[in-house]
């Protein structure tokens, strides 16, 4: 098995890493502001159209009222959140820990 | 081991021609067409399986496929997981009865992937191995966990497992007519033949077939719903609004509120909320449940320790997000389509919860109940309806069978200490027990309402799992004792709230309700006597005499229904009420979940936790090691 095999790795060295704090401060931020803000703007729907009645109604372009668009809207965040993520995780995480990957081989014992 | 999968494919296609027709939405004459299609697909899963079975060789090919599957087929795959038929006939159907509401609810089916992208898929794909209790594992005490992760997982399968099996069995019944029974069966073997002899390799493959047929249907019949207004959204709506099918539906839904309105204004009102969520915190509990539950079902989370790398895990939540996203902005069109070409008021007579709004668009589509062509696409659809079935069971039943074999057997029992020979055995027994169980349950379950079931799997998923998967992963004080507790309240919180819930059967509102019916029809009835004596034309006569035979059967309905309340008095909990008046607990049953891991680590001191949170949290932030470990 891999396990019996893994070689030892100084965890704490490469926490203690100011790349590994960069890496990880700068995911947090990101990701934490994408989560939070996904989360608020899913629940304007429900409880927009629940509390706002009048305003889901409001016909902007023949029978498509704002519910309707918001409702389309809310696919379009949701993929454009996809997007934005992955662009800057296949650019910049990834770099970032690809370099912490090299890294551990030199700190560790990896064979 | 090959002869016995063609033994299987001879069983079970021998199941499915069995004449045990009763009546279904396809006519007599066309059934063959839909057995030739089902026929078709099924050999198809079935070669899969075949060259499947070759690779299946380790554990990790069995659970995971070897970490072999690239993101783009572990996103179809993860749709066709996901896709199940509540969601792909069940919002349609809602959307073709109550308009925007059926659309607003697919929202929160896609939100979801966002919570799993953004904190779940890479983090799990980097620490964990096989299973949801591998990542509870790797820092916590390993029995303690895997014991309380691997019962979790096995409830909330076994609840999404029941409503899928019921589920499947109502449904091919109603197609096509087989029975119950057969269809249940049919089911349960061909997923234990995928399962057991291909493994993930044949479940992921079974999945992404699944997909790929229910796009091209989607796409198809979108394509015939939308050429006729030139591809205008506008225009499109218009027709929905101007229909008065759809109008008549809004009157009915609305009663005398609808008193004042015009046709105009009713169509319009298809396009605005209300007609289907009554109350508003209900539906945000709903949405919670959706948002942060999707992220803590198992046979969801398994299919990202079968891609190689964080990379590829991410690349696959985003084909599936597109897929899946795609998808539900279709189901737009086939359910206000359905609307308009077959009309609720028909679908409703079908099915009164709309099941079959895209089965018999399919149908108008190509011809209607008489034609050729109608059959035919009629008979893909349901088709594909079954094989979504297979497939999301074969992907529920491995998440549960790598829970028993490999987490309580192999993690628990044998603590570890298995060669390669027995772990497969012990996963291959566990899918056997598995998926008999399925088929027992399913036909155990026949009759029951098992529509709150998929919901009380969310619930579950997102009070228990959830908080501990996420807490684990990213809060540095998360120990074995919040992991415990938060396993044992999140469970319990949301099954108990749900059995005190308006869910449940109250005897005496069901009663009321049913004593109103028979009160109304009475007076009904008298009306139509009236009219009978009154009518002076036959045609007349004869409408007045149906209208009174409908009516008389609706009363009698009614009747059978309160003789079979009897004098019970209260709910399978004892109550004559509900205690909680919400249908879906999230809204209290999450955050019960969190603040039971925050309480639990905060009152119990493990070294191991503190100590291996270093490794955990620069493992599941950068892949070291992860690549490694899955070229083996």
């Amino acid at each position: 098995m891999a396990e019996a095999t893994v070689p030892r790795i100084d965890w704490q060295a490469i926490e203690r890493d100011p790349r590994f704090h960069a890496l990880h401060t700068r995911k947090t931020r990101f990701l934490w502001g994408l989560m939070v803000f996904s989360i608020v703007f899913y629940f304007l729907l429900p409880i927009g159209a629940a509390y706002t009645p009048g305003l889901f109604a409001t016909r902007v372009w023949g029978p498509v009222n704002v519910g309707l668009l918001f409702a389309l809207a809310e696919f379009v965040v949701a993929w454009s959140i996809a997007f934005v993520y992955s662009r800057r995780a296949n650019t910049e995480f990834d770099a970032m820990a690809d370099e912490l990957v090299r890294e551990a081989e030199k700190i560790g014992g990896w064979p | 081991m090959n002869r016995l999968l063609a033994f299987g494919l001879l069983a079970a296609l021998a199941a499915v021609s069995v004449p045990a027709l009763a009546q279904g939405a396809v006519h007599e004459e066309f059934r063959w067409l839909t057995f030739v299609v089902f026929g078709a697909i099924i050999a198809l899963t079935m070669y899969v399986t075949f060259l499947a079975a070759k690779r299946v060789k380790s554990a990790a090919d069995f659970y995971t496929a070897g970490g072999g599957v690239s993101g783009l087929q572990n996103g179809w795959a993860i749709a066709g997981d996901y896709l199940s038929a509540a969601s792909f006939l069940g919002i349609a159907g809602l959307i073709s009865l109550y308009g925007y509401d059926g659309f607003m609810y697919s929202v929160g089916w896609l939100v979801a992937y966002i919570t799993v992208l953004l904190v779940i898929a890479e983090p799990c794909r980097n620490i964990g191995k096989y299973t949801l209790a591998d990542i509870l594992a790797y820092r916590n005490n390993p029995k303690a966990t895997r014991i309380v992760g691997a019962i979790s997982v096995i409830t909330v399968s076994t609840f999404y497992l029941t409503a899928q099996m019921v589920g499947g069995g109502v449904l091919v019944k109603t197609l096509i007519g087989i029975d119950y029974e057969i269809s249940v069966v049919v089911v349960g073997i061909l997923m234990l033949g995928y399962v057991l002899f291909g493994g993930m390799v044949a479940t992921t493959w079974v999945q992404i077939i699944k997909a790929i047929l229910l796009v091209i249907a989607s796409i198809l019949l979108v394509m015939f719903v939308w050429t006729p207004y030139g591809f205008s959204l506008p225009a499109f709506l218009q027709a929905v609004v101007g229909d008065a099918k759809v109008q008549a539906q809004v009157a009915a839904l609305l009663g005398d509120a609808a008193r004042n309105m015009t046709p105009e204004q009713l169509g319009q009102r298809f396009l605005e909320p209300g007609l289907y969520f009554k109350a508003p915190i209900d539906q945000i509990s709903l949405g919670m449940a959706l948002v942060f539950g999707t992220a803590g079902l198992p046979h969801i989370l398994m299919r990202f320790f079968t891609v190689p790398t964080a990379k590829e895990a991410r690349k696959s939540v985003i084909w599936a997000m597109a897929i899946i996203g795609g998808f539900y902005v279709l189901t737009l069109f086939l359910g206000m389509g359905a609307a308009i070409d077959v009309g609720p008021a028909q679908i409703r007579a079908i099915d009164p919860g709309g099941n079959m709004a895209a089965p018999l668009l399919a149908q108008y589509v190509g011809g209607g109940a008489d034609s050729m062509l109608g059959n035919l696409f009629l008979a893909f659809v349901a088709a594909v309806a079954f094989a979504t079935i297979v497939a999301v069971v074969a992907g529920l039943v491995l998440a549960a069978a790598s829970a028993m074999a490999h987490d309580l057997y192999v993690g628990v029992i044998r603590s570890g200490h298995v060669t390669a020979m027995e772990q497969v055995r012990a996963a291959r027994i566990a899918t056997v027990f598995v998926g008999a169980v399925a088929i027992v349950i399913g036909i155990l379950a026949k009759g029951q309402n098992v529509a709150h079931l998929v919901a009380l799997a969310f619930a579950v998923a997102s009070s228990a799992n959830f908080p501990c998967v996420l807490l684990t992963l990213y809060w540095k004080r998360c120990n074995t004792g919040g992991i415990v507790l938060g396993m044992i309240v999140g469970t319990l919180a949301a099954i108990l709230l749900v059995l005190v819930s308006p869910n449940m059967t109250y005897p005496l509102a069901a009663k009321a309700a049913q004593e109103k019916i028979v009160a109304t029809q009475t007076a009904n009835l008298e009306r139509l006597q009236g009219e009978l004596a009154a009518a002076g034309e036959p045609a007349a006569q004869e409408k007045a005499q149906a209208a009174i035979a409908a009516a008389e059967k609706v009363k009698a309905l009614a009747e059978a229904r309160i003789r079979e309340i009897g004098d019970a008095r209260t709910s399978l909990m004892g109550l004559e009420k509900p205690l909680f008046e919400l249908r879906n607990p999230g809204l209290v049953s999450i955050p019960l979940g969190f603040l039971a891991v925050v309480l639990g680590s905060l009152l119990y001191r493990d070294r191991r936790s503190e100590e291996m949170w270093g490794e955990l949290y620069v493992r599941q932030n950068t892949g070291i090691l992860a690549a490694k470990a899955s070229a083996h």
